[in-house]
């Protein structure tokens, strides 16, 4: 894959995760619409750790608190510590089945949750309910696809 | 290293925007980009909206026509009661020495259909302040009060509806005026109100329009009926809700307000009203 076409495949494919963050869903299948920005930067921070660090998850991190509306710097704080920790293992990470790697993407989905639930406590002592956790599941189970779908782009 | 700069640079940020509103042009400048996304993903829906439009029969637009014409008679007949009403209105306060608050002008504002939270109850709607809306702007629809501005961007902004848990509105009941404070419940299509005493007079289908208290909402909108309630001698411990008089998960069409703050002087009742805007 030469420079510039990598580039722009992984501009794109952020760019359509951030719209499918915001696609509108009824209300049942909204409370399940999972951190698809954060899936993909794991993604393709595993598979190109020299490409995609840091300044990157960063920066979509900013244009994420922008498009759902945060405290900037909320999205661009987890996904920097997501991606660093992903970059210091991506070398076991990636020997591991995708089932090992789910429960990985777990953790990192619930930190990323954690932090932001720690934020909106901190703006207002929020009253979320239960529901506010079901992006972790359901983001570590689309995964899987997120995995296939990727891999397909990358190697297109 | 890289991670450091990262965490202190996004904390540094964090900060500035919890004390104060300096960040607000960085989010401007980054909304045009956010801003296209979320067109890009209100655009499927829109353009089908009007292509049923366009395929939609002669029959049926003749129909609604029809109706539509119908209503416009009804309604210009109530606004011509309202008028006398209200010249009535102002010399009444005239006499009690009281000033009048009215005019106000609205913008239509289309709803995106767009989801960003969903235990937030905050919508995106298409004018933002190119149009000059501002925060704290009250919004409308044709049924009652559906929520505020929450934040303005050039192309967008978002509305916190009356149902979040973070929003509370003054309102008074209609039937007597007992002032109260209506709070969004975080469930849609219900308000909760919380801070009444014991002895309120209150009563199930009750209207509660807003008091015009805190500045924020012109006063006399209706906001919410009064929901069916156990009577009980200690209404303070009695859960009592209420249903937003607003379609809130239907109108795709919102009002944005802009109240005019000049009062009318006392001494000239007859003042002429000012047209209302569309």
């Amino acid at each position: 894959m030469n420079n510039e076409h990598g580039f722009v495949r992984i501009f794109v494919t952020l760019i359509l995760a951030m719209c499918l963050r915001i696609l509108f869903l009824p209300e049942s299948l909204a409370i399940f619409n999972p951190d698809w920005v954060l899936l993909v930067l794991i993604y393709w921070s595993l598979a190109l750790p020299e490409r995609v660090g840091i300044s990157y998850a960063w920066f979509f991190g900013i244009l994420t608190d922008v498009l759902m509306g945060r405290f900037l710097g909320q999205y661009a704080l987890s996904y920097s510590l997501i991606v660093y920790l992903i970059l210091i293992w991506h070398r076991q990470l990636r020997q591991y089945p995708l089932l090992q790697q789910s429960v990985f993407v777990f953790g990192c989905l619930l930190i990323s949750q954690l932090l932001l639930f720690w934020f909106e406590n901190l703006k207002v002592p929020a009253q979320l309910h239960g529901a506010f956790w079901l992006p972790v599941l359901s983001g570590t189970a689309s995964w899987f696809v997120v995995y296939h779908v990727m891999r397909f782009v990358r190697r297109f | 290293m890289r991670l450091l700069i990262a965490i202190i640079a996004a904390v540094i940020l964090l900060i500035t925007e919890y004390r104060s509103e300096r960040l607000m042009p960085l989010r401007a400048t980054l909304s045009l980009f956010t801003d296209t996304l979320k067109y890009g993903v209100d655009l499927p829906v829109s353009l089908f909206e009007s292509i049923s439009e366009t395929l939609t029969s002669y029959e049926m637009l003749k129909d609604e026509n029809t109706n539509l014409r119908r209503e416009q008679l009804i309604n210009k007949m109530q606004l011509l009661k309202f008028e006398a009403l209200e010249k009535e209105n102002i010399r009444l306060r005239a006499l009690l020495e009281n000033s009048f608050k009215l005019g106000e002008q609205v913008l239509i504002a289309e709803l995106l259909s767009i989801n960003l939270t969903p235990y937030e109850h905050i919508m995106v709607v298409n004018k933002g302040t190119r149009f000059g809306v501002h925060q704290q702007q009250p919004v409308l629809d044709t049924n009652g009060v559906v929520g505020q501005v929450f934040r303005a961007l050039p192309f967008s902004s978002e509305i916190m509806l009356i149902t979040d848990p973070n929003h509370a509105i003054p309102v008074q009941v209609n039937r007597n005026g007992l002032l109260t404070i209506a709070v969004g419940s975080g469930v849609s299509n219900q308000l909760n109100l919380p801070y009444l005493p014991n002895n309120a007079d209150i009563q199930a289908g009750d209207l509660l329009i807003t008091s015009g208290l805190g500045g924020t909402f012109p006063a006399g909108y209706p906001v919410a009926v009064v929901d069916n309630f156990p009577q009980t001698s200690n209404k303070s411990i009695t859960h009592i809700t209420a249903t937003p008089k607003a379609q809130l998960d239907r109108n795709r069409e919102l009002l944005i307000v802009w109240t005019n703050n000049v009062s009318i002087p006392l001494i000239t009742p007859l003042v002429k009203t000012p047209a209302p805007n569309e």
